[in-house]
């Protein structure tokens, strides 16, 4: 990851650091829809070896 | 300078990196969908009373403005940065489905192409690129991974909008059943889930927008210190598509899709069609999706997975599987596939991998040959190998298909030719892979190379 602290051009408003909590929103607001598509293909993938 | 503008989202020095994967996903995840657009294909059709062909040129429409506004706009993207230019991909995408509703809502068809295939096509070129130079520059050390998980997300984007849509038509037409053979949801369903469809991606990508962020550093491509690529390479997107390695790798992506679609595109009838015993095929209708389902998980997993891989084995080497292993699975396909239900689905899942792999893993190898620079402008223009594949894949299939016999009648062996002339595809492809080499110092932009020199100099002088 980069870790370059040149901010000679950054007027960011980002705190100091980034909550954990936001961090873990973040990866969830992905995470969960992502898991019900694999679990409704997962599902739909089952019929194959049933159906 | 606008909240939007490339400088104003460089990350402060604590701003988490691990926020950066699921702003990409988030727009990723959104414009997949497009790969779902088959479940309204039936409804459309009664909708406007028209063909499949009519209803088919919707998507069509879509995936070649994505090559093309890719292409056209990727230099835009790079210049203007990723929030602006996820904003832009948004607001188009969303529109597309708004504009695509009111064309099902009014009976007019060509207020569907225009809306879901040109605004929302354009939304989706710039949403695929908007976020991979960013990526990159995140995480150069690990650029195959960084990539495959945001396109990974646009393989995922498919399994979600599936079933989603189907809940929202059943939801807006409870005489649907998607579950049905021959189902079809009203016009009033079709266009409201559009539009639900539309607000809720738009949301999604905001969201986003709002969460990405350049490294520190990277506001001002000028002044930035970019990540060359082989031998120091630093090169502009204007300079690149005169390389012979681009045209190479142009070739090598466009092999490895038409390939990959060739299979993806006639899934469901071509696995009941190989395990066809007079007249009658021992594959169901739902074992067939149930196929469908695998080819997707393995182009979602291919695109993580081997793109991951290629951090490891570098990107020259990973393509080699791609189209060399993939070549003789094509073969190990088309000579005996039908022997066994086992073999058919395992041999075409991997060569589905390496198709979704070849999408996450080509970043990186752009990043590779011609640095960080203006690799998004990059990428976006050799996206126009996917659009040219979306068309020559399915023609060469639907081509020997067509003389073969009549659908629904199909066997094994009259999959043979297109399959064996999907791995002469491969081959050419091999062989371009195996002549790219590192671009010549006659490409690097003298100014921005001596420039980035400099200022690994002094970084390095200062931390000494």
């Amino acid at each position: 990851m980069s870790t370059d602290a040149n901010t000679s051009t950054a007027p960011t408003t980002d705190p100091a650091t980034t909550s954990p909590l936001l961090i873990a929103l973040a990866w969830l607001l992905v995470g969960i829809p992502l898991a019900y598509g694999l679990w409704q293909t997962l599902v739909k993938a089952s019929a194959l070896f049933t159906g | 300078m606008s909240r939007l503008d490339k400088q104003s989202i460089v990350a402060g020095p604590g701003y988490s990196g691990w926020l950066i994967p699921p702003a990409a996903l988030a727009v990723h995840l959104s414009i997949g969908q497009v790969y779902a657009f088959s479940v309204f294909k039936n409804s459309l059709v009664a909708d406007f009373d028209t063909s499949l062909t009519a209803i088919g040129w919707v998507f069509s429409l879509a995936i070649v403005m994505l090559g093309l506004s890719a292409a056209v706009l990727g230099t835009w993207v790079e210049r203007s940065g990723p929030r602006k230019a996820m904003l832009a991909a948004a607001l188009c995408w969303g529109t597309g489905f708004f504009v695509g509703a009111a064309g099902i809502a009014t009976g007019q068809l060509w207020l569907l192409y225009l809306g879901y295939g040109v605004i929302g096509g354009i939304g989706l070129g710039i949403g695929y690129i908007s976020p991979v130079s960013t990526l990159i520059k995140w995480f150069p050390d690990r650029p195959g991974l960084a990539t495959g998980l945001a396109i990974m997300g646009f393989g995922g984007g498919a399994l979600i909008a599936s079933p989603l849509s189907n809940r929202l038509m059943g939801a807006f037409d409870p005489g649907f059943v998607p579950t049905e053979p021959g189902a079809v949801a009203s016009g009033s369903a079709l266009s409201q889930t559009f539009v639900t469809l539309g607000v809720v991606y738009t949301v999604f990508m905001l969201i986003g927008a709002a969460l990405i962020r350049v490294p520190p550093g990277h506001g001002d491509d000028q002044t930035a210190e970019h990540s060359p690529g082989t031998n120091g390479a630093l090169v502009r997107a204007s300079k690149a598509t005169r390389t012979p390695q681009f045209w190479l790798l142009w070739v090598v992506l466009f092999c490895n899709v038409t390939a990959g679609i060739g299979i993806l595109e006639q899934a469901a009838p071509m696995i009941q069609d190989f395990f066809r015993v007079g007249g009658v095929s021992s594959i169901s209708a739902a074992a067939a999706a149930g196929f469908v389902g695998v080819l997707s998980l393995a182009n979602m997993i291919g695109r993580f997975v081997w793109s991951s891989l290629s951090d490891r084995i570098g990107r020259r080497g990973t393509y080699v599987m791609y189209l060399g292993v993939g070549l003789v699975l094509y073969l190990l396909l088309a000579l005996f596939g039908s022997s066994s239900t086992f073999v058919f689905v395992a041999l075409a899942a991997v060569i589905i991998s390496y198709y979704g792999g070849g999408f996450a893993t080509v970043p990186a190898y752009l990043k590779d040959l011609f640095g960080t620079l203006e690799v998004g402008a990059v990428h976006g223009r050799l996206l126009t190998a996917w659009a040219a594949a979306g068309v020559a894949g399915p023609l060469i299939v639907n081509g020997f298909l067509d003389q073969a016999g009549e659908p629904g009648s199909l066997v094994a062996a009259d999959y043979r030719p297109a399959l064996l002339t999907m791995a002469g595809v491969l081959a050419v492809g091999f062989v371009a892979n195996l002549m790219i080499r590192p671009v010549s110092d006659t490409h690097f932009d003298d100014d921005a190379h001596a420039a980035n020199e400099d200022r690994i100099s002094d970084r390095l002088g200062a931390t000494r």
